[in-house]
């Protein structure tokens, strides 16, 4: 288990290198830094100055370990679009993009793995064929559709939910949120419909087929002939054994609701770090992409890392194999 | 030649795979949809009532009318209705899913043929080169392939001005997503190419004396193409989606020549005055295009390979 996890850790701070060289070569070479900070009128001796004392005409390595230096302390200069610090116009949104993520998320748990276990346990029943109908839709249409019908549904022609923008927000200091206000919580369910959706379906038909093949299994059929309740078998024994594929899934797909926020974003005007993506690449605007680069490699190892910490945590026989090698040893 | 062509349709016809695509009324109708879709997109010159993108035909007191259907005087010079400059909505669609087709196919070609490139060189040489080939698809792996293209589309955007890169936009978008894609093709294929290069027959070739891609293109690629091409059929509607979310991001094809995905944009910035054709139109274009050749996809993958099921 040990050495499972180190290699893990080495994969892991390998991609991170990878990311961040990709990210420091768009820093330093697709944009030119000088240009972005002076005006036209500057002369060339004054641009060589400038570069000097930046450390600019510094041999590459150098240059690297100074970015991922300023970057670990959350400085990635300013931005070509705003010339704001790129740290901070980050940081503003980060609350945005996490509420209507975690949002997401919890729709697609709370109500996928319920119709995931209910298509599971009765497949023939017409509600059953009913949620695989609506899943196979689910998975084709793309993201932004889905948010333009119910916009167009809800907002448009009902008038019933905000279509834009995150309504009232209460400042917290550090952090801003929807929670607090009624306005604000209307304000996100919209979105986090639109965001959990494709992952909604992708549990749901992920938790029916373990739930079709865990109910075949001698140990449900023994426990029926103990004579458990249903209940006590649907969840106590068949719900239970399914779950371990299903954290992984779920672990996952949290990043890529991350990064398929910058559509739901886009979509329904949300203030957060994916529309200031979307800003920065139709601006090229360097600094920020590759800071967005560098954040979302850090949250895409760190959520790969948790998740194959968790399939220890969760499966008993995979821990009793992991210790038992240490201890021959 | 009758003779042959006969008994090359005979032989189709006894053929397993006729046989399940015959016994699959779904993969029926999802081939019409796809075939009526296609012939009318790519017969859009000649098909399409009026020509949207030329500005002399167009005349803005013709804006904004809806569907013939809903529109009191049964006009039907517009069937699906007029954008806000008085565009005529279907034409403009049978344009648009000509041009996201184009996209897709040729984005599904570039990321099969860099696939199968990197591919057939990781399995047959091994070695470090594999290692580092593979090392670069796992990096990119971590990532969903929207981000990928997203980062490629603006990198090139910020290397050349925002003015030509509406001239090349479209090259952009294929090999943005072309190289988002290229990993499955080359992982397979890796695969594949590991067990067929110990077979008899690639030691004969080696012993003639051919040369290594020789080899590798005329006697280990026709063994390895099955899966490939059931990957390229799934990842058709995929490549299509990713085109008209950049698109829709306004990141992919410009307003001058608009995909579905930027048809759906245009439409998207009026949707609140409640003129809700512009929009509705190419998104159910798009997402029956879609649905249809997922269904295709599925269906080949079943059928060249039972054991995937």
């Amino acid at each position: 288990m040990l050495a499972f996890i180190l290699r893990r850790l080495l994969q892991s701070i390998a991609v991170l290198l990878t990311v961040g060289l990709v990210a420091f070569a768009l820093f330093r070479y697709v944009g030119d830094p000088i240009n972005a900070m002076v005006g036209q009128d500057t002369s060339m001796e004054e641009r060589e100055t400038l570069r000097e004392k930046l450390g600019l005409n510094d041999p590459a390595p150098i240059q690297f370990l100074v970015f991922i230096g300023n970057a670990a302390r959350g400085k990635f200069g300013l931005s070509y679009r705003t010339s704001e610090p790129v740290g901070r116009m980050i940081l503003e949104r980060v609350p945005a993009t996490l509420e209507l993520s975690i949002c997401a998320a919890l729709f697609a748990l709370l109500v996928g793995v319920p119709m995931g276990v209910y298509t599971g346990l009765y497949p023939r029943h017409w509600l059953s064929q009913l949620f695989q109908a609506v899943s196979l839709i689910g998975i084709s249409l793309p993201t932004f559709l889905i948010g333009i019908l119910l916009i167009l549904i809800f907002a448009v022609w009902l008038r019933l939910l905000p279509s834009f923008g995150r309504g009232e927000t209460v400042d917290l200091g550090w952090w801003t949120t929807n929670f607090l206000t009624w306005k604000g919580i209307q304000a996100l369910i919209l979105p986090s419909i639109t965001l959990g959706l494709f992952q909604l379906t992708l549990l749901m038909r992920l938790v029916r087929s373990e739930m079709l093949e865990v109910m075949r299994t001698d140990y449900i059929k023994f426990a029926r002939a103990r004579g458990l309740t249903n209940r006590a078998i649907n969840f106590g024994h068949a719900l239970k054994n399914t779950l371990v594929p299903v954290i992984t899934v779920a672990g996952l797909q949290l990043g890529a609701i991350i990064a398929f926020a910058i559509v739901t974003e886009t979509v329904f005007a949300w203030p957060g770090v994916g529309q200031l993506f979307i800003q920065s690449v139709q601006f090229a605007d360097i600094p920020v992409m590759a800071a967005y680069l560098l954040l979302i490699g850090l949250l895409f190892v760190l959520i790969n890392l948790t998740v194959d910490l968790l399939y220890f945590a969760v499966d008993p026989r995979l821990r009793g194999q992991g210790m038992a090698r240490p201890a021959g040893h | 030649m009758a003779v042959v062509v006969a008994d090359w349709l005979k032989r189709a016809a006894d053929s397993d795979i006729w046989w399940s695509f015959k016994s699959s009324p779904l993969t029926i109708a999802a081939t019409a949809v796809t075939l009526l879709i296609v012939a009318l997109a790519f017969l859009s010159p000649v098909l399409a009532p009026h020509t949207p993108f030329d500005p002399a035909t167009l005349s803005l007191s013709d804006g904004l009318r809806p569907p013939a259907l809903l529109s009191a005087d049964g006009d039907w010079t517009y069937p699906l209705g007029t954008d806000e400059q008085g565009r005529d909505v279907l034409s403009s669609i049978m344009y648009g899913t000509r041009l996201s087709l184009v996209v897709g196919l040729a984005s599904v070609v570039v990321a099969m043929l860099l696939g199968i490139t990197l591919g057939l060189v990781s399995g047959y040489f091994g070695g470090t080169i594999d290692a580092v080939i593979m090392r670069i698809a796992d990096v990119q792996l971590t990532f969903p392939a929207i981000l990928v293209a997203l980062l490629i589309d603006g990198i090139v955007r910020s290397v050349i001005s925002v003015k030509r890169h509406d001239e090349i936009a479209l090259f952009v978008i294929v090999g943005a997503i072309g190289l988002s894609f290229w990993v499955q093709y080359a992982r397979t294929v890796r695969g594949s190419v590991m067990v067929e290069k110990n077979k008899e027959y690639v030691q004969a070739a080696r012993v003639i004396g051919l040369s290594p891609p020789l080899i590798m293109v005329r006697h280990v690629l026709p063994n390895v193409t099955g899966p490939v091409l059931v990957i390229a059929t799934i990842n058709l509607g995929l490549a299509i989606i990713t085109e008209a979310t950049l698109s829709f991001l306004g990141v992919g094809l410009p307003p001058t020549e608009p995909s579905l995905g930027t048809l759906i944009r245009l439409g998207n910035e009026v949707l609140q005055s409640g003129d809700w054709w512009i929009t509705v139109f190419p998104g159910v274009t798009l997402a029956a295009l879609v649905l249809a050749v997922n269904l295709l996809g599925d269906w080949l993958r079943d059928a060249l390979n039972p054991k995937l099921r």
